[in-house]
C-alpha cells in the first residue's frame, strides 16, 4: 500500500518539477527570442521591466498587504541608486564591488523606511499618503541640491560613469563569450535581475502566509482590532516599511549599475505614482497580479511607440504624437479597469470572491 | 476564590465630560461578572479603559497582580486579557481560519527569517497554531465556515468567530461586548451555552450585555454603572432589588 503512495508521490513530484523546469526553460530563452524578433533594445527593456517588478512587489507590502498608501515609493529606489553611485563611480573615486554595495544600499533604504515610517504611525489614508507623498519629493530635492557646499549628488547633473555590476572579471556592460556563443551585456544583465527578482517574489510569496503576513493583513483590515487582537502595530507597520523600503533600494542600486548614469530627474513622483497604478492595475496584494501589472506598464508604452510608423505608412503623417496617445491610453486603460475589474487584472482568489459578494 | 481582576477608583473623562468616576471592582477567577447599565452609563468606556484602547487619568487595573491601565493593547492581551467588540470588528477580507490565526499571533514568535525560510520551529509552530484554529471553530460552532471570508458568514456566526478569535490568544480572562446583541432567540440561546461552556473550561467571562434575562440568568456577580459612576454591585438577586438600580433603569418615578 505504501508502494502505491510512494509511486503516487513521486510522479506527483516529477509533473511538478517537469512544468518547473519548463518554465525555467522558457525564462531563460526568453531574452534570445525577444532579441531575435524585436530587437536588443527590448532585450533592455525586459531588463528595465524586472526591476519594477521588483519595486511593484517592495511596494506591494506597504500597500497590498499592510494596507499603508504610500506615494513617495520612489525615494527609497532613489536612496539605492545614489548609494550605489557614490560607492562605484568616479565621483568620489571609490569602486566597491556590487555584492557590497548591493546589500548596503538596501540596508540603508530598509532604514530609511522605518525613520520614514515611524513619524507616520498614527496616519491613516490620505493623510498618510499625503506626507509620504512630501518625503519622496523632500529625498529628489536633497538629491538635486547638495551638490553645494560638499558636492555630494553632483545636483540636476547627476552622477556618471557608474560602475557596471562585474562578477568576477566579468562585466555586465561587456559582452561574455561562452563556449563560442556571446552573450551580450543585456542578457547577462537579464539573468542577474531575473534571479533577484526571483528571491523578491519567493520572500514575499514566504511572508504573505506566516505569521507577519497575516498580522499585516490584520492591521490593514482593522488596525484596532488587530492591536485588540495581540498585534504590535507599531512594529508591524514599520517592519512593512522596512522590507518594502529594502527592496525598493535594491532596485535602486540595480538600476544604476545598470544605467551607468542617474540623476533626480529619474526619480519623481511620477515614478511613484507608476508604480502604484502597477499594484492597483494588476491586482493589489497577489503576487501574480502586481507582477503582471508591473510588466504590462512598463512594457505597454514602449509598444504604443510603434503607433507613430504605423500611422505615417497609413495615412502619410502622424496625426497623433505616439508619446500624448500613451498617455491617453494609459489613461483610458486605468479608467476601464476601474470600471469593469476593480480588484485588478489577476485579482487574488480572495479578492474575486469579494467583488463577486458585492454585486449581488 | 481568588481576584483575578481588580479595578481599583479608575476614572476617565473626555473634555469636560466624566465618563468614568472612580469606578472599582474586582472580578473573581471562573466567575461570569456582568456589567449592566443604561445606554452611556460607560460600560464599553470602561472595557476600552481596561484593554489599553483609551488611556485613564486615574487609578489603577491589576491583573494577577499585574498593572494593566495604560499600557498598549497589545500588551493588555498578552497579560492575559481578551476581548470582542459591541459592532463585530472582524478581519472582514480575511478567512474565518486566518481570523483566528491572527488571534495566535501574541502567542507565536515566528519572525521574517523564520516565514522566509520556513525553518523547523516556524513550521512546527505554524501547524500547532493551524490545529489550535480548527479546533477553536469547532468549538464555537463554526468549523463549516473555515475557509469562507468572515464578511460572509451570519451575523450571528461573526460573533462566534469574533469569540473564537479571542480565545485564540489563550486568555485568562474575556471581556465581551454586548456579544448576544441582534441575535435572535435561538443563537441566544446557544450563545448562553457557550459562554456556560468557557465558565466551566475555567475561563473567567466579564460581560456586557442589554438582555437582562440573559445576563441574570448567567452572571455570578454585576456591577452597575449610571452616568460614568459605579451605583451597585453584587449577586443578580440583590441588584435587582437595588432601589438604585431601579431608578437608573426605569426613571425615579418608579419608586
Amino acid at each position: 500500500m505504501y508502494g502505491w503512495l510512494s509511486v503516487l508521490d513521486s510522479s506527483l513530484l516529477r509533473s511538478r518539477w517537469f512544468s518547473f523546469g519548463l518554465l525555467a526553460l522558457g525564462l531563460a530563452l526568453l531574452p534570445f527570442l525577444i532579441d531575435a524578433g524585436l530587437g536588443r533594445s527590448w532585450v533592455r527593456l525586459l531588463d528595465l521591466a524586472l526591476l519594477y517588478v521588483m519595486l511593484a512587489l517592495g511596494l506591494n507590502i506597504v500597500v497590498g498587504y499592510a494596507g499603508l498608501l504610500d506615494l513617495g515609493y520612489v525615494a527609497f529606489y532613489a536612496l539605492g541608486a545614489y548609494v550605489y553611485a557614490w560607492l562605484a563611480s568616479p565621483h568620489f573615486g571609490l569602486h566597491l564591488p556590487f555584492w557590497a554595495i548591493l546589500p548596503l544600499g538596501a540596508a540603508l533604504a530598509g532604514m530609511f523606511g522605518v525613520l520614514l515610517g515611524a513619524p507616520t504611525l498614527r496616519l491613516r489614508g490620505d493623510y498618510l499618503a499625503i506626507v509620504t507623498l512630501g518625503f519622496g519629493e523632500i529625498i529628489r530635492i536633497f538629491m538635486n541640491n547638495l551638490n553645494a557646499p560638499f558636492n555630494l549628488t553632483n545636483g540636476p547633473q547627476g552622477i556618471n560613469l557608474i560602475d557596471p555590476v562585474r562578477l568576477g572579471s566579468t562585466s555586465l556592460s561587456q559582452p561574455l563569450t561562452v563556449f563560442g556563443y556571446t552573450f551580450s551585456g543585456v542578457h547577462l544583465t537579464y539573468y542577474l535581475f531575473l534571479v533577484l527578482v526571483m528571491a523578491v517574489i519567493f520572500i514575499s510569496m514566504r511572508l504573505e502566509n506566516s505569521r507577519i503576513g497575516r498580522a499585516w493583513v490584520a492591521i490593514r483590515e482593522d488596525e484596532i482590532a488587530a492591536a485588540a487582537t495581540g498585534i504590535n502595530t507599531r512594529n508591524l507597520k514599520l517592519l512593512a516599511f522596512a522590507m518594502g523600503a529594502t527592496f525598493g533600494g535594491l532596485a535602486g542600486g540595480l538600476f544604476a549599475s545598470f544605467q551607468g548614469f542617474i540623476s533626480p530627474e529619474s526619480f519623481n513622483l511620477m515614478e511613484s505614482i507608476m508604480i502604484l497604478c502597477m499594484i492597483v492595475l494588476g491586482g493589489m496584494g497577489h503576487i501574480p497580479g502586481v507582477i503582471f501589472g508591473a510588466l504590462l506598464l512598463t512594457l505597454l508604452p514602449e509598444a504604443l511607440r510603434y503607433t507613430g510608423e504605423w500611422q505615417r505608412s497609413a495615412f502619410g503623417q502622424i496625426y497623433i504624437d505616439p508619446a500624448d496617445l500613451r498617455m491617453l491610453l494609459f489613461g483610458v486603460a486605468l479608467v476601464a479597469v476601474m470600471l469593469y475589474r476593480p480588484a485588478g487584472l489577476i485579482p487574488s482568489a480572495r479578492r474575486r470572491q469579494e467583488f463577486a459578494d458585492a454585486k449581488q | 476564590m481568588s481576584t483575578l481582576l481588580t479595578v481599583s477608583r479608575v476614572s476617565k473623562a473626555f473634555g469636560g465630560l466624566q465618563a468614568l468616576s472612580d469606578i472599582s471592582l474586582s472580578v473573581n477567577t471562573s466567575e461570569i461578572f456582568g456589567l449592566i447599565g443604561p445606554n452611556g452609563a460607560g460600560k464599553t468606556t470602561l472595557f476600552n479603559a481596561l484593554t489599553g484602547l483609551y488611556s485613564t487619568d486615574s487609578g489603577e487595573v491589576l491583573l494577577h497582580d499585574k498593572r494593566l491601565d495604560n499600557r498598549p493593547p497589545h500588551q493588555v492581551l498578552k497579560a492575559g486579557l481578551a476581548r470582542t467588540f459591541q459592532n463585530i470588528r472582524l478581519f472582514a477580507e480575511m478567512t474565518a481560519l486566518e481570523n483566528v490565526l491572527v488571534g495566535r499571533h501574541a502567542r507565536t514568535s515566528s519572525g521574517v527569517i523564520g516565514a522566509v525560510l520556513r525553518l523547523p520551529a516556524t513550521r512546527r509552530e505554524e501547524a500547532d497554531s493551524r490545529e489550535r484554529a480548527h479546533a477553536l471553530l469547532s468549538r464555537v460552532g463554526i468549523a463549516q465556515h473555515a475557509n469562507r471570508l468572515a464578511k460572509n458568514l451570519p451575523y450571528g456566526d461573526q460573533r462566534r468567530l469574533e469569540i473564537a478569535r479571542a480565545l485564540a490568544t489563550e486568555p485568562s480572562l474575556l471581556a465581551l461586548d454586548e456579544p448576544a446583541a441582534g441575535m435572535n432567540p435561538a443563537e441566544r440561546s446557544a450563545l448562553r451555552e457557550l459562554l456556560l461552556q468557557l465558565q466551566a473550561d475555567g475561563l473567567t467571562l466579564l460581560l456586557i450585555e442589554h438582555d437582562v434575562k440573559l445576563v441574570m440568568g448567567l452572571c455570578t456577580r454585576l456591577a452597575v454603572l449610571d452616568y460614568g459612576v459605579k451605583i451597585a454591585e453584587g449577586t443578580p438577586d440583590v441588584v435587582s432589588r437595588d432601589p438604585k438600580v431601579i431608578a437608573a433603569y426605569l426613571g425615579d418615578e418608579a419608586l
